[in-house]
Formats: structure tokens, C-alpha cells, sequence
């Protein structure tokens, strides 16, 4: 098996007694988009701050970028770039000297700092802006100053914790639209830590966890295909035998509702070219609803993202 | 003929120093952009010595018996107060920083925590002598001559005592947490501290345990150094309240800011 970016192996923490992280092991391939999804308290940060060194773990193993976090914390710094789930910008100091000050702390001459200080700029989109004053920029320009400042060195691995958090669903989009172009620009892993589902969509790879532990671990189509599959929701000009055609030649049992008929099916993208085929009635509308990752985490833990404990699941 | 193409270990090490001297530059830069891009937080920290002197200097002077002298007395810990402000101002900011976040930015840079504290007390060391220098200013309210060395000297030793001051601050903010838990610790010791020190009144005839507390007192013996460097220029100098050698209290002063700061940088480079 080839070592992932990131490898933690039964990795614990306890903070006087209390477990917030009890054990987890994952493992996140070099390039991925990996996504840490868990409801407040969590784990989440105490699990970023362990791979980070921030945080001595109370037992495990942890790798980073090929080296284990308790053997050499420097060079794992060294490797990462890190943005926290509360502001840590200087709000005194102007963007480029933010900026400035983190790229000689990481030890980039003079010359260098200023080509990468540009370029980090541009690619969050805070190009001229250099010398504005930080307490005056938008809440997102900041978290974008952060996540630039997180590149900087450019680092192989980037941990984000909870990147949009506090921010409006605009901001947030803007923030995704910098990371996807990120991807796009750099090979780099990012690690990032939400209680938000549609942005653990947008990653390739994520863990739920709840209370510390991981309770599901897979990219987001194959967590979904594990717990169901997707609906087909059709309109057509006779329900009655429309259903009883696709039981016939296709085995697929279908439900009546009023406003049409709903099929399972485990993938609807190869089923709908067949359905579209037997049917002999006309069709109005095709429809396809797929389970969501909400669905997924309240299968594993009983529970909604949010916190809401919901008894029966909806479908 | 070989070539080594490895570096050297003292090539690595230079550049490793050269990184970490940076590093400590750094943070002294962005301590001093603090300080002059908020220019009432300047003033305020100035008033305070300023009217010690004015107010305390001459209005107890006049009140005591022979008290034109009283002023002059008062200088050293006039100049204690305008150095001690800023430095424990930054000093107490390693508590803020951590709690903002700042800290911990800085934190998992890959730099050794000793030049993170020892750029930010070198900030407030020239903070703290550039509002000496302004406060030197009004020597000649205290009856103090403006002899060059004696300013010389004087700036050299605020620096000095900026400089430990604020390790020693930065030390308690590091070890005492939560922050409102430091920040009623740090009232707790330095008033008494100062009170203690004689940079307010000659202290004599105290009682025994009071008079031990003076001597284990730091500030004593910095009080004691500006008083006696200060002596020799003055007509009418002042009998002193400690003679410990003034290189020893140098040293004291020197040894008690490297050793917070070394302290201080252990305590922060250990995870939690
Ligand atoms: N320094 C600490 N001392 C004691 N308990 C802590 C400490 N930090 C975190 N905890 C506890 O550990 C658990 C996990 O906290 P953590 O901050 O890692 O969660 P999180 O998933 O990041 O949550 P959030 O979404 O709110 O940021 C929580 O129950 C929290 O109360
Ligand atoms: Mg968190």
C-alpha cells in the first residue's frame, strides 16, 4: 500500500480524562480533496491540531507528508500550511505585510517572498489589494488572505478547518470557486475540516465523524450508493401500466404517488435510457433524486448533521 | 579530486541562524508597526510617568520637609514606569495573541520559539526606549543634567530592563492561563513590586519580612541601577537603599530576561 499525504493510524486524544478523538485511522491518497465531516464538537480541530503538532496525541500513530508527527514536528511544519477555525490574521498590518511576515518565518529570501506573496495574491484573487489594511477587508477577503498565507511556502499538504465557517452562502461560494482553482493550479492535498454537506460533495474523499470516532469513510458517491439507491420520480400519460411494463420487462418494482410514480433503481443514470425504451406511454417528466450525504450520516449515527435527531427517515 | 556536494554542518547551521535571526526581526517589525500605526495607545502609556513626575514629584515634594530633592529622587522609578508600560503591554499580548489565534500561526511556523519571544521582547525593548527618550526629556524637571554618557547610559539601561521585563511578563502569560487568571496575577505582583522597590520612597525601617521581600524584589535592583548611574552627575546624591555592585545588578537584570525567555520558549515548543 503506498503511503497517503496523510496516515494516522488509531489516533487518540484526551483533554483531562475527556476523549475527543477516540482512535481514528485514515488514510488520504497524495492530491486529494479530503473532506472531515462531523457535527460541532466532534473532534474535528483536535484531530487538525494533532496533525499539525500543535497537539501532542495521548496515543496512535500519526504521518504526515511522509513523517510521523512526534518524531519530527519541525520538518511535518515545515510541510504543511494550515489555516485555523478562528482568524488569525493580523488585522494591524496590510495584506502584503501579513503576507510578508509569514513568508520569512518560513524562511523565503527576500526575492522569492515577493514573486510568491504576488502570486498567492492572485490566485485568491487579492491582487491590489496588497496595501490595504486588513481590520478593513470582508470577512471571506480575510479567510482568503489566510488561505493564501497557507500557500505560501507551498506546502504539499494545506489543512483548512472549517474554511467557510461564519461566512454567508455567496462568501462561501467564492471561497470554493479559489479552492477548485487551487486544485486546478497546484497538486497539493487539502485536508479540510465542515459541518456543511453540500461542501463535503466537493471533495473526493471524506469521513464522517461523530463524537470522535469515524463512522464512515469513502468518496461521496460510494457512501451514497451504500445507502441506497436513487429515485426515479416519472410523470406519465398512465401510471397503471407504466408500472406494471417496467415490472414486467425490467423487474423494477415501482410506488404510486399522487403526483406520479417513484422506481428505486441503484444507478439512475444507466436506468433511465432503459425505462425510456419499455415504456409504451407517454412520458412527461423524468426526474432523479439522489440520496444525500445527510441521509448517509443520519444512517450511521442516528442523528442529523445539525444535531437534530430525526426518527424516521423521509423517502 | 571529490566534491562534497552536501553542505557543510556549519554552512547549514549559518543558514539556519540566518533564518531564525529573521524570523526574530520580523516579529521586533510588526511589534513597532503596532506601536506606530496606534499612536493614542502611545500617548496614553506616556501619561502615565509623565504626571508620576508632575503630579507625585512635585506636589508630595512640596508637602515633605526638605523635599526639593524629591523629584529628583522619584526620576528612576519615573523612568521604570515609562519602560515597564509598554513592556508589559506586549509582554501581555503573548496571552491575547495566544487566545486570537495569532500565536498559534506563529506557532507551527518551523522556527524555534526563542527567536519568536526574543524578536517580540527586542519590540518592545525599542518601544520602551523610545518613550524613555522622551521622558529623559524632562530630566531637567527632576534637576538631573543632560550630560551625554549619563543619557548614554541611562537609554542603555532602559533598554536592557524593557527587555527582561517583558520575557518576564511574557513568561507568566505562558505559564498562567486562562487569561483573566494573568491578567489579576500580573496586578497582583507588580504593584506590590514597585511599591516594594524604593523607586517611590526610601525604604527604611520596614519590618524584617518586609524588608526580605525588598530584597528578593528585581525591581529593587534596577531602581537601584538607574538611581546609581544617576548619582555621580547629581550636587546632592542620594544615600542608596541596596549596594549590591552595579555590574551584578546588570547581570541580574541580563540573566532574568534569558531566562524567561528560555523558559518561556520551552513551555511553548512543548504540545500540549
Ligand atoms: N483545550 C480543550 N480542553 C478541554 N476540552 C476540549 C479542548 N478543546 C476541545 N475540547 C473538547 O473536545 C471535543 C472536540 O473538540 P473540537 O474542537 O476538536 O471539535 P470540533 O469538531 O472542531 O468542533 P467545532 O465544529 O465546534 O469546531 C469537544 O467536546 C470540546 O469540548
Ligand atoms: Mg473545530
Amino acid at each position: 500500500m503506498r503511503p497517503g499525504a496523510i496516515h494516522t493510524h488509531s489516533l487518540r486524544k484526551s483533554y483531562q480524562g475527556m476523549r475527543a478523538v477516540c482512535g481514528i485511522s485514515l488514510n488520504v491518497e497524495a492530491g486529494e480533496m479530503f473532506g472531515f465531516l462531523g457535527p460541532n464538537g466532534a473532534g474535528k480541530s483536535t484531530m487538525i491540531s494533532m496533525l499539525s503538532t500543535l497537539l501532542r496525541p495521548s496515543g496512535g500513530r500519526a504521518l504526515v507528508a511522509g513523517i510521523d508527527v512526534r518524531d519530527d514536528p519541525k520538518e511535518v511544519r515545515r510541510r504543511i500550511g494550515l489555516v485555523f477555525q478562528e482568524p488569525t490574521v493580523d488585522t494591524d498590518l496590510t495584506v502584503r505585510e501579513n503576507l510578508a511576515f509569514h513568508a520569512t518565518l518560513y524562511g523565503l529570501g527576500k526575492h522569492d517572498a515577493r514573486r510568491r506573496v504576488a502570486e498567492a495574491a492572485d490566485l485568491v484573487g487579492l491582487t491590489g489589494r496588497g496595501d490595504t489594511l486588513v481590520r478593513t477587508l470582508s470577512d471571506s477577503m480575510r479567510r482568503l488572505l489566510e488561505i493564501a498565507r497557507g500557500l505560501l511556502h507551498e506546502p504539499g499538504v494545506l489543512f483548512l478547518d472549517e474554511p467557510t465557517v461564519g461566512l454567508d452562502p455567496q462568501a462561501r461560494a467564492e471561497i470554493w470557486e479559489h479552492l477548485r482553482e487551487l486544485r486546478h493550479r497546484r497538486a497539493i492535498t487539502v485536508f479540510l475540516t465542515t459541518h456543511h454537506l453540500e461542501e463535503a460533495e466537493y471533495c473526493d474523499h471524506i469521513a464522517m465523524v461523530d463524537r470522535g470516532r469515524v463512522v464512515a469513510d469513502d468518496s461521496p458517491a460510494a457512501l451514497k450508493r451504500l445507502i441506497g439507491t436513487d429515485r426515479i420520480h416519472l410523470r406519465t400519460g398512465d401510471d397503471q401500466a407504466a408500472a406494471a411494463t417496467l415490472s414486467d420487462y425490467l423487474g423494477l418494482a415501482s410506488a404510486w404517488g399522487p403526483d406520479g410514480l417513484y422506481v428505486q433503481v441503484t444507478d439512475a443514470a444507466t436506468a433511465i435510457p432503459w425505462v425510456c425504451t419499455v415504456l409504451r406511454v407517454p412520458v412527461h417528466s423524468i426526474e432523479v433524486r439522489r440520496p444525500s450525504l445527510d441521509e448517509v450520516f443520519l444512517r450511521y449515527t442516528g442523528r442529523t448533521l445539525d444535531g437534530a435527531s430525526r426518527p424516521e427517515v423521509s423517502l | 579530486m571529490t566534491v562534497d556536494a552536501r553542505p557543510s554542518v556549519w554552512s547549514r547551521l549559518l543558514r539556519r541562524l540566518w533564518w531564525e535571526t529573521r524570523a526574530a526581526h520580523v516579529v521586533w517589525q510588526r511589534e513597532l508597526l503596532h506601536y506606530a500605526r496606534n499612536p493614542a495607545r502611545l500617548i496614553m502609556t506616556l501619561a502615565q510617568p509623565v504626571v508620576y513626575l508632575l503630579v507625585l514629584g512635585t506636589g508630595l515634594g512640596a508637602m515633605l520637609p526638605g523635599g526639593g530633592g524629591y523629584p529628583t529622587y522619584l526620576f528612576p522609578g519615573v523612568l521604570l514606569m515609562t519602560v515597564q508600560a509598554p513592556a508589559i503591554a506586549i509582554g501581555a499580548s503573548v496571552a491575547v495573541d495566544r487566545e486570537a489565534g495569532f500565536l498559534r500561526e506563529m506557532l507551527v511556523a518551523p522556527v524555534h520559539r526563542v527567536s519568536l519571544l526574543a524578536g517580540r521582547c527586542a519590540g518592545a525593548a525599542t518601544v520602551a526606549t523610545c518613550q524613555g527618550v522622551l521622558v529623559l526629556g524632562l530630566a531637567g524637571l527632576a534637576h538631573i543634567p543632560y550630560a551625554p554618557e549619563l543619557m548614554l547610559a541611562l537609554i542603555a539601561e532602559m533598554a536592557l530592563i524593557a527587555f527582561a521585563m517583558t520575557a518576564f511578563v511574557a513568561l507568566l502569560a505562558v505559564v498562567i492561563s486562562p487569561t483573566p487568571t494573568f491578567h489579576a496575577a500580573l496586578g497582583c505582583v507588580l504593584t506590590p513590586l514597585v511599591f516594594l522597590s524604593g523607586a517611590l520612597f526610601p525604604i527604611a525601617g520596614l519590618p524584617v519580612w518586609l524588608t526580605a521581600l525588598m530584597v528578593a524584589n528585581p525591581l529593587t535592583y534596577v531602581i537601584d541601577l538607574l538611581r546609581r548611574t544617576i548619582a555621580p552627575y547629581l550636587a546632592r546624591p542620594e544615600p542608596a537603599a541596596v549596594h549590591s555592585p552595579v555590574l551584578m545588578e546588570l547581570a541580574v537584570t541580563a540573566g532574568v530576561g534569558l531566562l524567561s525567555v528560555l523558559l518561556a520558549a520551552r513551555r511553548l515548543s512543548r504540545p500540549r
